[in-house]
């Protein structure tokens, strides 16, 4: 199953997103994100973009003070993941207006929200920003 | 930025976020947590709002580490609120929060299924996605249908119906039965015709779980498949919302192609040109480009199509492409470039022709373990370990352990693993691996682990060759500064056993020996000094003539640790000190050790029971499918200069291999006796070499209190040394000992072999004992118990049972008694796991003594290939496809059997039935042939359909010819072998009077000789 989660980190270590697509407890969460972090956050710029973690394979993008990882499984295509983050901002982006750490962090929901249409069960349900969007669209006409 | 609708929520959030230091959020947490509480402790006043905003501070609560044990009854109440933004805020929490064991969840079930069933498709969405994410098997039971009924029926909007897509693959893993693969694979056929990409996408992935647990059944689905591929990489309809720098749906070509490889290969001659067009234009067409987004999109279709091609086992022409591409990847600046190159060029080796073409590339591979990024650096090491054989072995290894030195600690541990595996697998001459394994104690002994010192005691025990070369090597290490404690144990273990050969060098006489290795008994932890007090005592008694000096030092260090607090220290310290004193007859008790039998090494052993880290398992799982029957042992010389039999042959009876030469002929060695007094004082539980632990600690053991033991072998079997096994390897009588005057009762052989048909019986009967068998069998596992039955009315004592197992069998004995009372019997459960195919078979190494007589005997377990079937119908619609898809060698094998025992077909029919073949009438219109089917089960190839045709000659009922197909190579070719053992007639012992067993008719004269099938069962 490809995506076993997703994560967005700022640059100090503190989580502002987490998706899990598999049930880990919360302790279980809280020492894969401690030791995820510690791994990822240390690489510099020249490294490449994948990090292999106990069973799972990181893949992670850095837009400036915050880094999103995506836990996959072994086998999964990574640069295609790679690209599904750029997706993930350039939608969150067209939502928010150049999206910041704290547009995610203050609009939790929304973030959810659109995470929601476009992973499921671990897989990528919809690539098209439009149909993406629509949902959230919905929601902000009837309030 | 506007505010969150929620003003609470953001001001909780700010507030968070403005706290100096976590005891501050703590306290801010646990202050909203209360808060919280109380507010859902009299719900009555929430309004829906408040509600909602309560569950979102949970969530963000809960994200940040802390625990939210409460509000979960909140959640799920809010997803029966009837307007969208609560209930939206219901469905997303809840699966956020909850799992699928929680009991709430449970009690929301018809909530959900009214919102899947309704009308209001924004309700079903949510609904279908939180099931799609969380929901478990009381969720597949019950919705299902309905699930299935949205995604196919075209009223629905594709928003609805991609949900529906994902919805009912969470359901289907839960519970594999809800889709019903007949109904099913037509309608999976229609949804591929879909134009909506979105739908597409999600159905792809449910397809992708369909095929990859049964292919069978969507055959119909692969051209489907190519044709949207073709569709996108045309970019033939496809809206611009889809396309993502230009690349039409890069996640969808990945996953179309994704699912392709899950299909063995493609028959249709058009569909599969089709399908090469599109993966040479990826090959040829994809470029490097400026932006970024749009060149890692165009290359992950490209790796995507390297691995389809790689799997469809394309023309060596397209193969070579393909690894010049991999070849140029690796040496570019992009590193996640270097790095999908590097790690599909490990993939590649699974292809069989272009190791050679990859070994090109070896140079700049090793640059890549030199790559400042570590995640580069372990893909190359894989590759190199995966790449490595006899003819790069030196290179290789030479570089790794230079690497050694420099590398993250967090990757030495694996370096010295990988290092030490491959110097002993690919040695070109002994002396090498012995280098090596120094080198490596030398460069990193705190990651050298003590299985790797024990193996090269082993291979120095084993090979008199290498005896004195070692001791040289081991003397000149002792001679640096530092040495690590490993590096005194080997040597002093070393120098101990052989140092006499280095007596004529400068300083190397025994006391000289003795200063340099006693100069670091002061730096050493107790675990080492038990084995310098060995080294002491046997330098001494090595000492010829007797140095009077060096004796007095030795017996003051002796006595000095005779009070030592350690036990094992202070026995080893009396015992050598008595023992010392006793002049001559110390030299036949601390006489060299002997040969130590042969096993899988538990290094390799080790590396594949380590499932921690991913990074190692690839490659090592990758080495064991290519290698799976060669024993690592197996130097580059198989034929070991000493004489003594190739290293490995513990596989008692024949050890057929696919892949190893065929000059590795089976050797009918039976039992290797040179060890013959080690198994008899192995006071390790008999599962010893099952078992890691046991393997381990085998060369210490021995090396324990060796005294004693060898005494009492001495007393009791004289001259067990170099006892001759019965020549026969089929049939393993016992082996005749001179004093082992006791005759079994009935033929041995024939009870194997009635064994091998039924599941109870008789397995060995002598005057004072019976051994009977019951045995259970569930898929790879098996449940034997022993029953020992002393027939006497005194007891039976000194009774040892130890299992031999072959190296596809885990078995596990418990604890045998040593003492059997008079007229009773005693139960031995006996577990047995199948890790895969093979025909070799499980001895037990049987001996107890009953007054003066002591017995011994070596009995084939009935553990055989058969037990591991489970037989199942198919029928003709299962059958074809799945026979025509193995299209021939090596997953489907034919061969002309002849000098087979004549059987009408009923009465072969009834044969197959007993070996757990179902037999299948009417699948052949041949009235002379029979079709058979049966599942195999191992761990490595899991269930696996195996499909059997027979074809007679009613002219001539001795000769048939056979087809065997299956989805493993190893699996067909044993189960050919197995077959035709039991066609063709079963060898008996001469001397057996006893009556045939009743399942078989009276077998003619033996032919297993015949060159003929020995020939062809070899290719």
């Amino acid at each position: 199953m490809g995506i076993r989660f997703i994560l967005m980190v700022n640059k100090q270590g503190q989580t502002r997103l987490a998706q899990y697509y598999e049930y880990l407890t919360l302790e279980e969460r809280r020492a894969l994100e401690g030791e995820i972090v510690r791994k990822c956050l240390a690489r510099t710029e020249q490294q490449c973009s994948f990090v292999e973690h106990r069973n799972y394979k990181i893949v992670y993008r850095r837009y400036a003070s915050l880094f999103f990882l995506v836990g996959v499984d072994n086998d999964e295509n990574e640069l295609a993941i790679l690209e599904f983050i750029h997706l993930l901002v350039e939608t969150m982006d067209r939502h928010f207006g150049n999206v910041c750490e704290l547009d995610i962090m203050f609009h939790l929901e929304k973030a959810h929200f659109m995470l929601e249409e476009m992973v499921m069960n671990g897989c990528i349900i919809e690539t098209s920003k439009t149909n993406i969007l629509a949902p959230i669209q919905l929601i902000d006409k009837a309030t | 930025m506007a505010l969150s609708g929620m003003r609470g929520l953001s001001v909780f959030i700010s507030d968070v976020r403005n706290c100096q230091n976590k005891e501050q959020e703590r306290l801010r947490v646990d202050k909203e947590l209360g808060n919280i509480r109380t507010r859902f402790k009299n719900e009555k006043g929430l309004t829906p709002y408040e509600k909602k905003k309560y569950v979102w501070k949970m969530l963000y609560i809960y994200m940040l580490g802390y625990d939210v044990d409460f509000g979960h009854m909140e959640a799920v109440s809010l997803i029966s609120a009837p307007k969208y933004p609560e209930k939206q805020v219901g469905y997303i929490v809840t699966s956020c929060l909850l799992n699928e064991n929680h009991d709430f969840l449970r009690l929301a079930i018809n909530t959900v299924r009214n919102d899947i069933i309704g009308r209001n498709e924004t309700f079903q969405c949510l609904a279908l996605t939180m099931v799609g994410n969380i929901g478990g098997r009381e969720f597949a039971e019950s919705l299902a249908p309905d699930v299935q009924k949205l995604l196919i029926s075209s009223s629905f909007r594709p928003l609805v119906r991609k949900k529906a897509a994902l919805c009912l693959l969470r359901l289907y893993r839960k519970n594999p039965d809800v889709v019903n693969v007949d109904g099913w694979s037509d309608r999976m056929t229609q949804l591929l015709d879909e134009r909506d990409l979105g739908v597409l996408t999600s159905s792809m992935s449910l397809l992708v779980a369909l095929v990859s647990n049964y292919h069978d059944a969507y055959w119909s689905c692969l051209p489907k498949c190519v044709k949207i591929l073709e569709r996108l990489s045309r970019n033939q309809d496809v809206p611009q919302e889809y396309t993502y720098y230009g690349i039409p749906s890069p996640w969808l070509q990945v996953k179309t192609m994704r699912a392709l490889q899950y299909f063995p290969t493609i028959e249709d001659p058009n569909t599969r040109r089709s399908l090469f067009e599109v993966l040479q234009r990826i090959l040829m067409g994809t470029d490097v480009v400026k932006n970024v987004n749009k060149n890692n999109a165009s290359h992950a279709v490209l790796f995507e199509a390297l691995a389809l091609v790689m799997h469809l086992d394309a023309e060596k022409e397209m193969m070579s492409q393909c690894v010049a591409l991999l070849g140029k990847f690796i040496a570019v600046r992009e590193p996640n470039i270097r790095y999908l190159g590097l790690e599909n060029m490990t993939r590649m080796l699974m292809v069989t022709d272009v190791q050679d073409i990859i070994k090109r590339h070896q140079a700049q591979i090793i640059t890549s373990l030199k790559d400042p990024d570590i995640s580069i650096r372990r893909r190359a090491l894989d590759l190199l370990y995966g790449m490595c054989d006899v003819s790069n072995a030196k290179d290789i290894v030479e570089e790794l352990l230079q690497y050694l030195s420099t590398a993250d600690f967090a990757m030495r541990e694996e370096l010295s693993l990988k290092a030490a595996i491959l110097a002993e697998k690919f040695a070109p001459d002994l002396s090498w691996y012995v280098d090596v394994i120094l080198q490596l104690i030398d460069k990193a002994g705190d990651f050298v682990s003590d299985d790797i010192w024990f193996r090269v005691v082993q291979f120095v025990t084993n090979n008199e060759d290498l005896q004195p070369y070692a001791a040289v090597k081991a003397r000149e290490y002792l001679d640096k500064p530092a040495i690590h404690e490993t590096m005194v144990k080997v040597s002093a273990y070393i120098l101990g056993e052989y140092g006499h050969f280095l007596a004529q060098r400068t300083g190397c006489s025994p006391k000289e020996l003795f200063s340099i290795i006693h100069e670091k008994l002061p730096t050493v932890s107790t675990s080492t000094i038990p084995i310098l007090l060995s080294t002491y005592a046997k330098i001494l008694m090595h000492s010829q003539p007797p140095d009077p000096d060096l004796q007095n030092q030795i017996w003051a260090i002796f006595s000095k640790y005779e009070s030592c607090i350690d036990i094992e220290i202070q026995q080893r310290a009396v015992e050598y000190f008595a023992l010392s004193r006793k002049g001559a007859a110390l030299m036949d008790i601390l006489a060299e050790m002997p040969k130590f039998p042969e096993r899988q090494s538990a290094l390799i052993k080790k590396a594949e029971d380590n499932e921690v880290d991913t990074a190692e398992q690839s490659a090592i799982k990758l080495r064991t499918q290519q290698q799976q029957n060669s024993n690592a042992l197996v130097v580059a010389d198989p034929q070991p200069a000493n004489g003594t039999p190739p290293v490995g042959q513990l596989g008692l009876v024949k050890v057929p291999s696919m892949t190893s030469t065929a000059d590795l002929k089976p050797v009918d060695q039976g039992l290797t006796q040179a060890n013959g007094t080690m198994t008899k004082v192995d006071p390790y539980p008999p599962d010893s070499s099952a078992d890691l632990l046991g393997d381990l600690l085998g060369p210490l053991a021995l090396e324990g209190p060796p005294s004693t033991a060898a005494q009492l072998e001495q007393n009791y079997v004289p001259g067990i040394d170099g006892v001759p096994s019965t020549a026969d390897a089929l049939a393993l009588a016992p082996v005749e000992e001179p004093a082992n005057s006791v005759q079994p009762i009935g033929n041995i052989a024939e009870r194997f072999h009635a064994l091998c048909l039924k599941d109870s019986g008789v397995l060995y009967e002598d005057p004072h004992i019976q051994i009977g068998i019951k045995a259970e069998w569930r898929a790879h596992h098996g449940r034997l118990v022993l029953f020992l039955g002393n027939k006497n009315t005194s007891p039976l004592v000194s009774v040892q049972a130890i299992i031999l197992p072959p190296s596809h069998l885990k078995m596990e004995l418990s604890l045998v008694p040593e003492t059997i009372p008079p007229r009773a019997q005693v139960q031995c459960p006996l577990e047995v796991v199948n890790l895969r195919p093979s025909r070799d078979v499980a001895v037990l190494d049987f001996s107890y003594k009953f007054g003066h007589a002591a017995v011994n005997v070596k009995l084939r377990l009935p553990a055989v290939l058969n037990k591991f079937l489970q037989p199942i119908p198919v029928s003709a619609e299962e059958f074809f496809p799945q026979w025509k898809s193995l299209s021939g060698p090596p997953l489907k094998l034919q061969e002309v059997v002849r000098g087979v025992k004549p059987l009408s077909l009923p009465e072969m029919a009834n044969f197959f039935t007993t070996l757990r073949l179902m037999v299948c009438p009417g699948l052949d219109p041949n009235q002379n042939n029979l079709v058979a089917s049966t599942t195999f089960y191992s761990e490595a190839t899991r269930a696996m359909l195996c499909l059997i045709r027979i074809e007679t000659d009613p002219a001539d009922r001795t000769q048939l010819r056979m087809t065997i197909a299956t989805g493993d190579p190893t699996l067909t070719f044993e189960l050919k072998e197995f077959l035709k053992e039991h066609l063709i007639s079963v060898p008996t012992a001469p001397r057996a009077p006893a009556p045939p067993p009743v399942s078989q008719p009276t077998p003619p004269p033996a032919t297993l000789n015949d060159p003929g099938a020995i020939l062809a069962g070899l290719l």
